[in-house]
């Protein structure tokens, strides 16, 4: 065990990679005002594609948050327009039951069980504990902490509590997963095999994944896609195409491919934010 | 004595071992043996000054002297240890009640939690003692008066602190609920009512002893006599008759149901919060 993944058949299986693959989500045009006055974003659109993984990267303070956020349907844009248009929309006008959410803190209850955390987002569909069990089970099987179903949050270290959060989030079987620098808080080597784990997940299951990062390194390794943000006001700065070969592994993380590719990445983020600053 | 949970995973995070921490017997020993030990020397010492002196039963009475009492008085102060702790309890049940209840309601709006903030003040504020007597006034009899006024003082404490915990529920629990489309009843049920545990058990401690301190003070106040008083109005009484013993063992008594109630409400406490939250957990280096 240890990986991510064995068996999940999370939404469809991987289309085959042609240019045209459905529309996930279509942001055009987002600005978002806080209370206080804050211009957090400014005209953003972002087209993501099924099955795509892809990176939002900026320096803290840029709106990534935010912009995940919004996409994730909490908290309505100002201005500008969000839709999700592979997903059966509810009556709050809202993705149902098609996106999951990794924070960057696991944000677990700590009064539940890992098996409650994550059974909560198919309890609060009404599905009991009985009938959720064997998904639940499936699911931190996958993640690798089927022996601490029983466990408190307190008594797991924070690689694993983010593994939980993880496993929530997949309960669902969601189209499109929202990590929000979910692994900025842990140390370099769990943070490296959690970022294996999240390419092998999405490689088995064609999930679609909007990963919000700050590294650039993080970003280059994972990602088919990143979108650099600048900052003041929060927009899309570049888009980048990142080519990615079939397997990556500890030999591409040394490999002068992906060297180049964080060159080419951490040069956008200069870019962008040096167009913030002038 | 520690127990070993060592996971089976080969991930770098997830094979560590998880002590779950255990107190030493001896230890565990020595935490009730030392109390107790000082307790005794407590009751020796104060035997031994009454002794020594020679100080009569009518001006000081010995630890003896009081447990004697306690048995030769039993047929009037039993009856009005009952009547104060009915008193108390029934006052902390309501109080429970009304608080968690009220605070729900508090939290459902910004609006009505304002409106409502003067009148909660005012209560607050005001010494408890200070309106006895105009509730005796409006109350249909004493007891009723008695249990309005340990009401009050229990009230508040389980009222704000329940409203200051069903506000500071972690807000990434909260988009959690919403993205889940959770209705207010399962985002109360699930989230806001666990996670306002902690604050709900430090005002129940809080409010348990407050109400036994007013049932006490409020039939001070009363100064009711006859057959449904309860321990004030004997202590009251033995003042009068200078019967020392008495007045000391019903002074043990009501520390007794002190020491019960907080013992009861602080088990309570264990019982919902020890298997995750932090307070319940011991510290461990
Ligand atoms: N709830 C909020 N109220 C007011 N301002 C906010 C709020 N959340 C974020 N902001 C502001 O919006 C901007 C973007 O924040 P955020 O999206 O969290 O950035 P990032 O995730 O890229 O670090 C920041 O200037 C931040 O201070
Ligand atoms: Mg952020």
């Amino acid at each position: 065990m240890g990986s991510l993944v064995t068996d999940l058949s999370l939404a469809e299986a991987p289309s085959s990679v042609t240019p045209q693959r459905r529309l996930v989500v279509a942001m055009n045009n987002v600005s978002k005002v806080f209370s206080n006055g804050t211009l957090a974003l400014k005209g953003m659109s972002l087209d993501v594609r099924g099955g795509e993984f892809i990176s939002l990267l900026g320096p803290s303070g840029c709106g990534k948050s935010t912009a995940l956020r919004i996409i994730a349907g909490l908290g309505a844009a100002s201005s500008g327009s969000i839709d999700w248009p592979s997903s059966k929309i509810n009556s709050h006008g809202l993705p149902e039951g098609d996106v999951g959410f990794v924070f960057q803190e696991p944000t677990l209850m700590p009064w539940e069980t890992v098996f409650g955390n994550v059974h909560l987002p198919l309890k609060l569909r009404g599905v009991r504990k009985a009938e959720a069990r064997d998904k639940v089970m499936e699911n931190l099987t996958s993640v690798g902490l089927a022996d601490f179903a029983d466990a408190y949050p307190r008594e797991l270290s924070g690689g694993m509590k983010m593994r939980v959060s993880i496993a929530r989030a997949l309960v669902t079987r969601p189209k499109l997963l929202l990590m929000d620098e979910p692994f900025a808080a842990l140390d370099e080597i769990t943070r490296q095999k959690l970022n294996d784990d999240v390419l092998t997940l999405w490689q088995q299951t064609g999930i679609t994944v909007i990963f919000v990062t700050h590294s650039v390194y993080e970003s280059a390794y994972l990602s088919s896609r990143i979108v650099v943000m600048r900052a003041r006001p929060g927009q899309v700065f570049t888009d980048l195409e990142i080519a990615q070969p079939a397997v990556r592994d500890g030999a591409y993380r040394v490999s002068e491919f992906y060297r180049a590719n964080c060159q080419k990445v951490s040069d956008a983020l200069q870019s962008a934010i040096q167009s913030a600053e002038s | 004595m520690t127990d070993l949970k060592a996971s089976a995973e080969k991930g770098t995070d997830s094979a560590v071992a998880v002590l779950l921490p255990r107190m030493s017997s001896n230890e565990k020993v020595m935490q009730v043996v030392v109390p107790l030990v000082a307790l005794a020397l407590g009751i020796a010492a104060w035997q031994w000054i009454v002794t020594a002196n020679g100080i009569p039963k009518y001006i000081l009475p010995g630890p003896g002297d009081a447990a004697v009492a306690l048995f030769t008085d039993s047929s009037t102060l039993w009856p009005a240890l009952w009547v104060t702790l009915r008193i108390t309890v029934m006052a902390l049940a309501i109080a429970l009640v009304g608080g968690v209840t009220l605070a729900i309601i508090i939290v459902q709006s910004k609006w009505l939690e304002l409106a409502l903030s003067p009148f909660t003040v005012i209560l607050q504020v005001t010494p408890i003692i200070a309106i006895a007597p105009l509730i005796l006034i409006y109350a249909p009899d004493t007891q009723s008066a008695l249990m309005i006024c340990a009401f009050l003082v229990a009230f508040f404490p389980i009222l704000s602190n329940m409203v200051q915990g069903l506000k500071s529920v972690d807000h990434n629990l909260l988009n959690l609920f919403e993205l889940y489309g959770a209705n207010g009843w399962q985002t109360l049920l699930y989230l806001k009512i666990p996670a306002s545990m902690p604050y709900f058990m430090a005002g129940l401690r809080i409010a348990g002893g407050l109400s036994l301190i007013a049932a006490v003070v409020a039939e001070f106040a009363a100064g009711s006599a006859g057959q449904g008083s309860g321990l004030a109005f004997r202590l009251l009484e033995s003042q009068y008759r200078l019967n020392l013993p008495r007045m000391f063992a019903a002074l043990i008594m009501l520390c007794g149901t002190g020491i019960a109630i907080y013992g009861l409400t602080s088990f309570v406490s264990w019982l919902v919060l020890h298997r995750w939250h932090e307070s319940a957990i011991r510290r461990e280096n």
